[in-house]
């Protein structure tokens, strides 16, 4: 269930189908990709995606940060969704990274989010975000 | 050196913040120590066997007295008045409370440090050469692109939780001091048509699966050089194995794929990453070659002569403890942290507050850890020799010994470290008491022994002249001896001689090989020249014969 979400459209109502299942049917407009999905499959079809749901099984498996970059940087606007095992304190990179929405598998401690998401005010690295790095601000933004 | 800016400070101080409430959450029930665990982790804080362990990252190894002076505070208020010096270049406490770990934090980002990324699977502190900025053979300072990869590195989003940790080392000269080609990057800096660019190798590593990092891309310009790291860093956190632990560092990855193949999916890579603008502007690199600069007020000085102290414990010391310095009449000086006896990179609260005075009393304010646990006093004229020399006396620091056998690289081992199958401490303190006269160690000459109490390989055994490696045999500690081992420019994985030994066992084996390479060197040769000579055989026959 969708406990976090940082847009303002409608929420898609299509259920997310499998890669698989995405490249054989023409007309999905939701899909998940797991750990070791390709994303750059989905570049062709970007236009008609409403919804990309990131399977986190593990925390610890990264996989899923570097598919959401992969997807924001080829232009993907559409929602993002980080499904599985997210916690709070991985939420602020998962930002960074292009998702703005969560569903975690157990619920979140909602003001520890808060907190987390507000505590860095700066970064050294331009991402998916828009966040300007610090090295812009030195030099005049 | 690099100061922070409100910038860097800001972002370290939200570090403190954070982390306070995170362990705030976890002694309050309100996380797991299984969710808090890599939480802790990217904080420096390790469980061990008998308390927490604290390691504190020193960039590239480089600091000033100011901050060597906390090291000393917190090796006395929160520990057991001792630091442990590590090959990472930074500094360990082994003694450590979870409640007070907030407190540390936020005294070490008082004085501009921080415990970052010194665990867990990200990337770590990043490692360089002790000697930057004062070697002659330097195309350029590489600390400039240490701290470049260090912001970078800094709470990077896409890679914080990679496969594996993930360990980079910069160097600038021919000669690799640093262990380079040993790290899963290793960049050095050479020039082409007068411009200074990033020579980079991928894929080394020690570990149970050590090898030797291929280059990847023979050039990188600066205006390149993080959306190449991007890159590289990508394919790995895209299809580096997560399956198996051992197999998870980027050298399996690179080494299952081929250097060809990983480099082309790099360049692939590259092509996406170029166009996101992630390179910071010639300004940005102008800024940090400033902090680099050399020195004010090091300027060339007449060089020191020895009046008749030819063979003295001084002589002996300057000979054998400082190199030449790019500016004449200086040299940079090696603190040893291996008295006989003593524990390989172990200091004192009082011994860490000596070398602080004497860096800011006579090396322009400079310090740097090495990768052999010592600690380097970069910018010294050689006329405050003598002086800096007294004192060291007086803090028991003054041995001798640096790259000679007693110059011992080894691991906590099995007092400290709960993955260790073996002790390793009391096996370099046995060995350099068997080599406690100097005359005899200055004999053998250059001899670099690594010592690991375990298949993980902290103490760089692959990379020893001569490696011990400490297993478990049948719940007994066993030793095997490696010969061949070389961490320099002239990389190369020591190979195991033959059946193990106990302890006293692998001391006498040590004793055996070092007084048959005595007897087989031709003149200059060091123990590894001979030993690349002639082999394996007439050692084993000297230990097992």
């Amino acid at each position: 269930m969708v406990e976090l979400r940082f847009r303002t459209d409608e929420a898609p109502e299509q259920p997310a189908v499998t890669l698989d299942a995405f490249l054989d049917q023409s007309n999905a407009t939701a899909v998940r990709l797991e750990p070791d999905d390709e994303p750059r499959a989905l570049l062709p079809h970007l236009d008609r995606i409403a919804l990309i749901e990131i399977a986190f099984p593990k925390f610890r498996d990264g996989r899923g940060y570097s598919s959401a970059r992969i997807l924001r940087e080829a232009g993907y606007a559409g929602e993002l969704r980080a499904e599985g095992d997210v916690l709070v304190d991985q939420i602020g990179f998962m930002r960074r990274c292009g998702f703005d929405s969560f569903a975690p598998a157990r619920p979140l401690d909602m003001a520890a989010v808060e907190r987390a998401l507000e505590r860095f005010a700066h970064v050294y690295q331009p991402a998916a975000d828009g966040a300007v790095p610090v090295w812009k601000l030195r030099h005049g933004g | 050196m690099y100061r922070y800016d409100q910038y860097d400070q800001a972002i370290v101080d939200a570090r403190v913040a954070e982390f306070s409430d995170q362990v705030a959450r976890r002694l309050a029930g309100e996380i797991s120590e299984d969710e808090f665990k890599p939480l802790r982790l990217t904080n420096g804080l390790y469980l061990q066997l008998h308390a927490y362990m604290l390691r504190v990252a020193i960039p590239y190894g480089t600091m000033d007295s100011r901050q060597m002076r906390m090291l000393a505070h917190i090796a006395r208020t929160y520990d057991r008045g001792y630091g442990h010096f590590t090959t990472r270049q930074n500094i360990q406490y082994n003694w450590i409370k979870l409640e007070d770990s907030p407190a540390i934090l936020a005294d070490l980002a008082s004085v501009e440090m921080h415990a970052i990324q010194t665990s867990g699977n990200c990337i770590r502190n990043i490692s360089s050469d002790q000697f930057a900025g004062a070697a002659a053979d330097e195309v350029a300072d590489p600390r400039v692109w240490a701290e470049m990869l260090r912001q970078w590195s800094t709470f990077h989003p896409e890679f914080s939780y990679l496969p594996r940790k993930f360990k980079i080392a910069v160097i600038a000269a021919d000669e690799d001091r640093a262990a380079m080609r040993l790290h899963d990057i290793g960049i050095q800096l050479v020039t082409q048509d007068g411009v200074v660019g990033a020579r980079v190798f991928v894929g080394g590593g020690m570990g149970r699966t050590p090898m030797v990092a291929p280059e990847i891309v023979p050039f990188v310009r600066r205006e390149d050089f993080l959306a190449t790291m991007e890159a590289c860093l990508r394919v790995y956190n895209r299809h580096g194995r997560r399956d198996n632990i051992y197999k998870a560092r980027i050298k399996i990855l690179v080494h299952d794929l081929g250097a060809t193949e990983y480099a082309r999916q790099v360049e692939e890579e590259l092509v996406a990453v170029k166009a996101l603008g992630i390179d910071p502007p010639a300004a940005e690199w102008e800024r940090i070659e400033r902090f680099f600069a050399m020195p004010e007020g090091l300027a060339p000085k007449a060089s020191l002569a020895l009046d008749g102290k030819a063979g003295s414990a001084f002589a002996h010391w300057r000979a054998r403890n400082t190199r030449p310095h790019k500016v004449a009449g200086h040299v940079s000086v090696t603190i040893s942290l291996k008295p006989v006896g003593g524990i390989p990179g172990d200091a004192t609260a009082e011994q860490i507050d000596v070398m602080a005075d004497l860096a800011q009393r006579y090396s322009h304010d400079e310090l740097r850890v090495t990768h052999s646990q010592n600690i380097v006093l970069p910018h010294v004229a050689e006329s405050d020799l003598p002086a800096i020399y007294d004192a060291l006396v007086a803090a028991e620091l003054a041995d001798a010994n640096i790259d000679l056998v007693s110059d011992i690289i080894a691991c906590p081992g099995l007092d400290y470290c709960s993955l260790a199958n073996a002790r390793s401490i009391p096996v370099a303190q046995k060995i350099a008491q068997r080599f406690a006269d100097a005359e005899r160690q200055r004999d053998i000459g250059e001899l670099k022994l690594k010592i690991s109490g375990c298949i993980n390989a902290c103490g760089h055994h692959h990379a020893g002249h001569i490696g011990i490696l400490g297993v478990d045999r049948k719940g007994t500690e066993n030793y095997q001896l490696l010969l061949g081992g070389s961490g320099a420019e002239d990389a190369s994985l020591g190979k195991i001689m033959g059946p193990g030994f106990d302890e006293d066992g692998v001391v006498d084996a040590v004793e055996k090989v070092v007084e048959r390479y005595r007897t087989l060197r031709s003149d200059g040769e060091r123990f590894l020249d001979t030993y690349r000579r002639v082999g394996m055989e007439p050692f084993k026959e000297a230990v097992y014969g």
